[in-house]
């Protein structure tokens, strides 16, 4: 197996794959708008996901505006503040974190790490894009129906999601609805093609087990996006069925402001059981490629092979299959049959287990290395304290009896948010500050990156760390107003906390613009990257133009030799060999006549 | 360097913040001192696993952070290592995991003896039933709710006679006697929670959920909705007076009917002119969009102000205003709710397309309510 460099590089792999006809673009259509280089895409993919990820951001500081100057702000009323948590909760999860993650990172990291020319379907990758594009334009045309977008709740629980009392149950809700489906067209295309390429595209002597852990981390996410996102499909279908049609699926009698409603013996359980089927994997389905890229992080900018290599990989397995039978911790107190919870408390709390060995391996991957402290690898460390706390918060919220009291509270909000918003979003930064180089030759800089990193990093722990005591407290979450004065078990202080959060949470959205900032200037000014700049091993670094050309490796596709990690290797001078460097080379002269160009 | 000095401050930071914080959990009411346990016991078990990593890191920080010469370990595996991690970790979920199980199986068997009682949701107030002599609660279903039987109680059940009917968002319960909520939704899911019982459940349309708890404190306390319920979901709260005296329990009870006396044809005290096609449009229009599910008839305050004596009368705004409910005022809050808002309410009511029939027909169903 992979663990050593020497028992594999004497066998010369054997040609698996037949050299790739390319699709070649003709105009500027062709190569920028309806293209099919998967770099593009990614690109594509990524701005989107930003640009949209960036207006979630702004409507989070109305919410927090809210709640913490309550009453100070009269434009923000109660239909309002639910929209506004709505959309912030659909737009992170789904459109920013999903498709960056998936069609942004995947796109542009697959091939490549894979030694591949493009994705295997390349039409279809470009399909997948404008799906995803137009699914963003109706999520955005449902803000302006009469009635506005809707203030369901991310989870769009029925029935409520389509009856009058909920903002948006006039038209904003269809348009959400909708706006999922061609997400999900989107990404299931998306995902085939990543899980094909996956499967058949990679580059002679790429076996399985010498993929880097991004390539596990996205492939594994991927499977899981095609399994889970059906399930939304469906319930997505139905409830439209539901409130257009007059089906009772989720529907049951119900007496709404008075009046008796035509449904009759719908389960609303049974959307939440659909809703969770997807939406547990889809927590894996962000964390997944993050664990994979923040592996890769750690162990180029800490000069030392990643730790237990088939142990993380077999945990990214482990975890992707644990993800489809945990989903129901969701619903403790849904009144769904208590004897769920035995079964659905035991499988989370063993998921913990091989999350707790990543943990553990990407810190001991820390220990006796060569720890650079660059940016990419600040943001993995953020990555790992905030991901440890949100991690040790679900062990208190997948505990059946210990949930009861926490579950619907803000404990739940600062867990889910440490968990899966700070810890990978922390990660996509590292990674664009570690591939930034790649995609436009150019370093992004050192002390906006620095400065940008400890606000976000120190900044985003002090938002959510405290807002845990408030769940612990009882303090409900999606609540337009608290009402201290009148609520006898929440202290007075809790305005100033409220208020402390928010201050602090509107300087780390503000520190955001550091970031476009110097996305911005370093294209056009920053310091030239030259080949490979951290010292990489993977085959991305390998191509022979910096940014990588259409077709990404010009005559001929590498061979690869060895496993992902072999860094700081005994006897080898240079303290990185490439997975594509032939033994014979390495064996004659060892690592002299290797790509120059090494940096910090 | 200063790298580990940060990955210290973030752990010290949070181990003090964890023990001065003023915000901790509502001081318990209740027998679930178990779960508070299970969660002191949690916050030991996964903290000391927070400090010993972190601390961990800021030591490979300050010991093999880069300098010149230096060179990382080639160690890719290390079997033991990893094997009494992996058991470790397992043996920690196992202390957390017992604990929880036996705490969840407690939660889920009420005692024989609790005394059930109904909490009924809807948007967005609470509303209760009490047995009555009998101790058991008649048959109810959704398809029987209207005006007149707010609980959709089956008349033909004599179960269901001597049930105590109380509405008004206030719950008086016994010390020390368990009780059984049993859990009902007229229209969406809510969830019936009182922060210092620790217990709580959704209360979902078209099922009836339960969970049982023994107030051990006397003492009134917020009940809250925890689950997201619409506009006015922040607002949806109620009391619960838990009390130590039998004789005031029972007091309290008396105050409220039962359905059978709810059931008796009411005195026409205030004979509605229904010979008026328009207002007896109105009443039609009020009862059927379910205005009346917020305003009262009678003068009581519910989630929106009453309707009785309304016409006419000086209404307090809550931006300290005051405003005469004449018809102007009364269009303006059927088509625009939120524009004026009375004293007191929240600005959660949904606007209303009325034509302009319709509002002067509700308008003149509120005119005769005097």
């Amino acid at each position: 197996m992979a663990h050593s460099p020497y028992d594999e590089i004497e066998t010369v792999p054997p040609a698996e794959v037949a050299e790739e006809e390319l699709y070649h673009p003709h105009s500027f259509i062709t190569r920028w708008v309806f293209c099919q280089d998967a770099k593009v895409i990614a690109i594509q993919y990524a701005i989107t996901a930003m640009a949209i990820g960036l207006f979630a951001l702004v409507l989070s500081w109305l919410m927090r505006l809210q709640l913490g100057f309550p009453e100070q702000f009269a434009f923000i009323d109660p239909p309002d503040y639910l929209q506004l948590i709505t959309m912030h909760g659909m737009i992170m999860v789904i459109y920013f974190l999903t498709a960056l993650l998936l069609g942004g990172f995947g796109n542009y990291l697959i091939p490549l790490m894979l030694g591949a020319r493009d994705m295997v379907f390349p039409y279809i990758n470009m399909l997948s894009f404008w799906f995803f594009f137009l699914a963003v334009l109706v999520l955005m045309a449902s803000m302006f129906v009469p009635g506005g977008a809707t203030g369901a709740g991310w989870t769009l629980y029925p029935p409520q999601s389509i009856l009058a009392g909920t903002p948006g149950s006039e038209g904003g809700i269809i348009l959400m609805l909708v706006s999922l489906i061609l997400f999900i067209a989107g990404i299931t295309m998306g995902g085939l093609n990543y899980v094909v390429t996956v499967l058949q595209g990679r580059a002679r002597g790429m076996t399985l087990m010498r993929m880097p852990l991004t390539i596990w981390g996205i492939f594994v996410a991927s499977i899981l996006a095609l399994f889970a996102f059906p399930a939304l499909f469906v319930a997505g279908v139905m409830l439209l069925f539901d409130m257009l049609l007059g089906t009772s699926f989720f529907m049951p009698s119900l007496v709404s402001f008075g009046q008796q409603m035509d449904y009759d013996g719908g389960s609303p359980l049974l959307f939440q059981h659909l809703f969770w089927f997807f939406g547990h994997p889809e927590v894996y389905i962000v964390a997944l490629p993050a664990f994979g890229i923040v592996s890769e992080l750690i162990s180029v900018h800490a000069r030392k092979n990643i730790f237990g290599f088939r142990m993380m990989v077999w945990a990214i397995v482990a975890i992707g299959v644990l993800s489809f039978v945990v989903w129901a911790h969701h619903m403790y107190v849904s009144g769904m049959n208590p004897v769920f919870g035995y079964f659905f408390a035991t499988t989370t709390l063993i998921i913990a287990i091989p999350t707790a060995i990543k943990v553990y391996n990407w810190v001991l991957t820390l220990w006796r290395g060569d720890i650079h402290f660059t940016v990419p690898m600040l943001f993995a460390i953020g990555f790992i304290v905030t991901f440890l706390n949100g991690g040790i918060s679900g062990l208190f919220l997948g505990n059946v009896a210990v949930a009861v009291p926490l579950s619907d509270t803000m404990f739940v909000v600062a867990h889910f948010h440490m968990v899966m918003g700070l810890a990978p979003v922390l990660v996509i930064f590292g990674a664009i500050y570690h591939w930034y180089p790649l995609i436009t030759g150019r370093m992004l800089d050192d002390t906006i990156g620095k400065t940008h990193f400890w606000i976000t990093f120190l900044g985003g722990y002090a938002i959510f760390l405290p807002l845990h005591y408030l769940g612990l407290m009882g303090v409900p979450r999606r609540y337009f107003e608290l009402q201290v004065a009148q609520m006898e078990f929440i202290p007075q202080s809790v305005e100033t906390l409220n208020a402390f959060v928010t201050v602090t949470a509107l300087v780390v959205g503000a520190a955001q613009f550091l970031f476009f900032f110097n996305l911005a200037w370093s294209y056009f000014k920053g310091k030239p990257a030259g080949q490979n700049p951290w010292g990489a091993t993977t085959l991305e670094w390998q191509t022979p133009e910096v940014p990588p050309s259409h077709g990404n490796w010009g005559s001929e596709r590498p061979v690869v030799y060895r496993w992902a990690y072999d860094y700081s290797v005994p006897g080898v001078e240079q303290d990185f060999i490439p997975q594509n460097l032939p033994p014979d080379r390495l064996a004659g002269d060892m690592g002299r006549d290797s790509p120059e160009g090494r940096g910090a | 360097m200063h790298v580990a000095i940060i990955l210290l401050i973030v752990t010290i930071g949070t181990v003090l913040f964890h023990v001065l914080s003023p915000w901790w959990m509502a001081p318990i009411a209740s027998n679930w001192h178990f779960i508070d346990t299970t969660i002191i016991l949690t916050f030991w078990i996964t903290g000391l696993v927070f400090i010993a990593i972190l601390l961990f890191m800021a030591y490979c920080a300050v010991r093999y952070r880069h300098r010149e010469g230096r060179r990382a370990a080639y160690e890719p595996e290390n079997k033991k290592l990893e094997i009494w991690l992996t058991a470790g970790t397992s043996l920690g979920v196992v202390a957390l995991l017992t604990p929880g199980l036996f705490a969840w199986s407690q939660f889920n068997t009420p005692p024989d003896d609790a005394l059930e009682v109904e909490v009924l949701g809807e948007q967005w107030s609470w509303s209760f039933r009490h047995p009555g002599e009998d101790g058991a609660l008649g048959m109810a279903s959704t398809h029987r709710i209207n005006s007149g039987n707010p609980f959709g109680l089956d008349p033909d059940d004599s179960a269901g006679q001597d049930d105590i009917l109380i509405h008004g968002n206030e719950l008086y319960v016994l010390a020390d006697q368990p009780v059984k909520f049993l859990l009902r939704s007229k229209d969406v899911i809510h969830n019936f929670k009182v922060p210092q019982f620790r217990a709580k459940l959704d209360m979902v349309p078209g099922m009836v959920t339960s969970f049982w708890v023994v107030p051990t404190r006397v003492g009134e306390y917020d009940i809250l909705c925890a689950e997201l319920c619409g506009v006015g979901h922040y607002a949806m709260r109620g009391r619960i007076v838990v009390v130590e005296d039998e004789d005031e329990y029972i007091a309290w009870l008396q105050t409220h009917q039962t359905f059978a006396d709810s059931m008796e044809p009411a005195e026409p005290t205030e004979p509605v002119e229904l010979e008026d096609q328009l207002v007896a449009e109105g009443q039609r229009l009020a009862e059927e969009r379910g205005c009346l599910a917020c305003h009262s008839l009678d003068g009581r305050a519910g989630v929106g102000p009453t309707w009785k004596g309304l016409f006419e009368s000086t209404v307090a705004l809550v931006d300290g205003s005051t405003v005469v409910a004449d018809e102007d005022y009364l269009k303006e809050s059927i088509l625009e709710p939120s524009a004026k808002v009375t004293e007191g309410f929240q600005p959660i009511m949904p606007a209303f397309d009325f034509s302009d029939e319709q509002l002067d027909a509700v308008i003149a169903y509120i005119k005769t309510l005097e």
